[in-house]
């Protein structure tokens, strides 16, 4: 419990914004060669889009947005935007995925 | 505006006094400024959709649609839901009664992140004015709920117009929520612990994770409408390829929950004045406390519950519906428990505590009637009639506005240092009471015999009904009129509050009325559980001759 201003701040070395930077300009290079990549696999595509996505996404997180850096709390609050998500996602899927379970009339 | 005066006639500096030019208010930071400019913005929007539903109940009053046609009436009851949800009830508490109280309650000097407050409140009215400009250019005509195709494909209305302000109102109501949660972590007094903070600051620590995590979902799911209505890129509309089911799920994600914001910090306002009008402690402190984190919690698992009869998965339905009943239960826990706190209490009949009582009552049969829509089975006679309106009415205004006013009540002496007209403000309590049940109980009847919403034509063996409703509906209105009388009478007139008026415990209560601008001389030492009245009931009785009114906590 504290009264004030927590006033400890990591300074991270701008060589590292400098590499994360360089990384996500490969990784969206990678995206985007993804995308042509011969044989219109769809699902494949979506998997390779989403796995860069997702680590691009962690690597904003943990160094631009200085997470990497801070206390377990922050790691907590963002812990708890990605569960949900997870969340989200299960109780949706939960309803495309059990759609067919039970025939509709006039729906096959 | 009320400025103290000390014994000796020097005018004591307060947070009202502290300057009197426009831009002192409109760059303020400080937290008290901004609830107030909060509560004149909350009170405009809510004279506004007040109005469109006094415009709906107009119509209603005759089975023809005679007022006006029926494109101009989805027009009104989707402006009157899109301004009272984005512009009053979502902010209303945490943003009035929130920002004035919660540093004073964990005795902070202010919020946080003070900027980012005065922020909030700019993003807010930019919101809030694009969504004004919407309404006076043609309005919106899609229900509060902006289901796609429709919204997205054929409505000729402004939907984008007032998508792009609800965006921004989400905005804002995240940078609050961010500032709650860190100010409630990081600048607690020595001494307060986590189980000695006001259950007023749980249910607005909670409420702020709502915000936080759910807000953004909804947000950018209206984006994804305004996308694919201006570009055409198919997402939700089954003609461009998308799905319409996908944004009622990402939709109701939040604004399930958002309910659970309108709702959860009036019942906080309830955890603070029942004690003290009851002077006991808050039966079961612990429960009440963690019933506010679960309802935040199994809220977000709840949505499906809206969307039984729009094709979702028999299965998913079943679990929805069984989540849903969950969720009653700690909002059970905290009825039982106020009721507890009541039992054997000194109970005093002042204004906030009617209101209290009127929210017990009424807030019980909307989560009941919640029940009833629970319920696969029921729920397909009763999906989109005046039942539902009933219900929702029951929580949001017999909850959430019950909530407000006895909260606005109970704290207006230490937000303005003068006492508002207690006869008065219980007769307004007793109107607004009456005037609600007169308006919704006869909608139940209506949407049991089958009456939907969202229409202004109707048999006419449902007139007497609708006729009770509206005349309910004008009794409303002229309760809500009066505390802006008194209130603003009681600024100049009403009597000098003294730092605690009501003897209540709580850091609020420790300084003066109205605050300082750093709200205390000195930090605050927390040495004692929260809502110690019978502490001070004994204190008082052992030290008997001084009186009732300066049992300061």
């Amino acid at each position: 419990m504290t009264n004030g201003h927590d006033t400890h701040s990591h300074i991270v070395p701008i060589k590292v914004y400098l590499l994360v930077y360089v990384a996500l300009l490969v990784l969206l290079v990678a995206t985007v060669g993804a995308a042509y990549l011969p044989g219109h696999h769809t699902l494949l595509n979506n998997v390779i889009a989403l796995t860069i996505a997702v680590i691009k996404a962690v690597l904003v997180i943990l160094y631009f947005m200085h997470v990497r850096y801070s206390t377990r709390l922050t790691w907590l609050w963002a812990s708890a935007g990605f569960f949900w998500l997870l969340i989200m996602f299960i109780l949706t899927l939960g309803d495309y995925f059990t759609r067919h379970w039970v025939p509709v009339l006039g729906w096959e | 505006m009320s400025v103290a005066v000390a014994k000796h006639g020097e005018v004591k500096h307060n947070y009202l006094n502290a300057g009197d030019t426009v831009l002192s208010w409109l760059l303020t930071t400080d937290h008290k400024r901004i609830a107030v400019l909060y509560l004149v913005s909350v009170t405009l929007f809510f004279a506004v959709g007040g109005l469109l539903a006094l415009l709906i109940r107009l119509e209603l009053l005759t089975p023809q649609g005679d007022l006006m046609t029926s494109e101009n009436y989805n027009r009104v009851f989707t402006m009157h839901g899109v301004v009272m949800i984005f512009l009053f009830l979502i902010p209303a508490i945490p943003a009035v009664l929130g920002n004035f109280l919660v540093p004073l309650m964990v005795g902070a000097r202010d919020l946080a992140f003070p900027r980012l407050n005065l922020a909030s409140w700019y993003v807010y009215m930019a919101g809030g004015l694009i969504a004004t400009w919407a309404m006076v250019n043609g309005g919106v005509d899609t229900g509060w709920t902006f289901y796609p195709p429709y919204s997205s494909s054929y409505s000729t209305s402004q939907v984008t117009l007032t998508i792009i302000g609800a965006f921004l109102i989400g905005f804002s109501s995240i940078f609050t929520g961010i500032n709650f949660i860190v100010t409630i972590h990081k600048m607690r007094a020595p001494g307060l612990t986590w189980f000695r903070l006001p259950l007023f600051i749980w249910a607005h620590y909670a409420t702020s994770v709502i915000i936080v995590l759910g807000t953004p979902v909804v947000a950018i799911t209206l984006l994804l409408v305004a996308v694919e209505r201006v570009f055409r890129l198919g997402i939700f509309d089954p003609a461009l390829g998308g799905d319409p089911i996908l944004f009622q799920h990402l939709f109701w994600f939040y604004s399930h929950p958002a309910v659970y914001i309108m709702i959860l910090p009036a019942m906080g306002v309830i955890s603070e004045v029942v004690a003290c009008f009851s002077r006991k402690r808050v039966f079961g402190y612990h429960f009440v406390a963690f019933s506010s984190v679960a309802i935040a919690v199994i809220g977000f698992l709840v949505w499906g519950h809206h969307m039984f009869t729009t094709g979702q998965s028999v299965y998913a339905g079943m679990v929805f519906s069984l989540l849903s009943f969950l969720v009653a239960v700690p909002s059970a826990v905290k009825v039982f428990n106020w009721t507890a706190t009541m039992y054997k209490g000194h109970i005093e009949f002042r204004a906030p505590m009617l209101y209290v009582m009127g929210f017990l009552g009424l807030f019980v049969i909307g989560g009941l009637t919640g029940l009833f829509l629970a319920s696969l089975a029921t729920d397909i006679h009763l999906q989109d009639t005046y039942f539902v309106v009933a219900h929702f009415h029951y929580i949001m205004v017999g909850g959430t506005i019950f909530g407000y006013l006895a909260g606005l009540h109970f704290w207006w002496p230490k937000m303005t240092g003068r006492m508002y007209p207690e006869g008065i403000a219980k007769l307004a309590a007793l109107i607004i009471f009456a005037g609600f049940n007169l308006t919704f109980l006869p909608q139940f009847v209506l949407g049991y015999l089958g009456m939907p919403r969202r229409y202004h034509w109707y048999p006419e063996e449902w007139q007497m009904l609708h006729v009770m409703s509206s005349a309910g509906a004008a009794l409303l209105g002229i309760g809500y009129i009066l505390p802006v009388f008194y209130l603003l009478w009681s600024l100049r007139n009403g009597a000098l509050a003294g730092p605690n008026p009501w003897g209540a415990t709580g850091l609020e209560w420790k300084t003066d009325s109205p605050p300082i601008t750093h709200n205390f001389e000195e930090t605050p030492i927390v040495t004692e559980e929260p809502y110690a009245y019978e502490n001070h009931h004994q204190q008082e009785e052992v030290a008997s001759g001084t009186g009732a009114s300066t049992a300061e906590a």
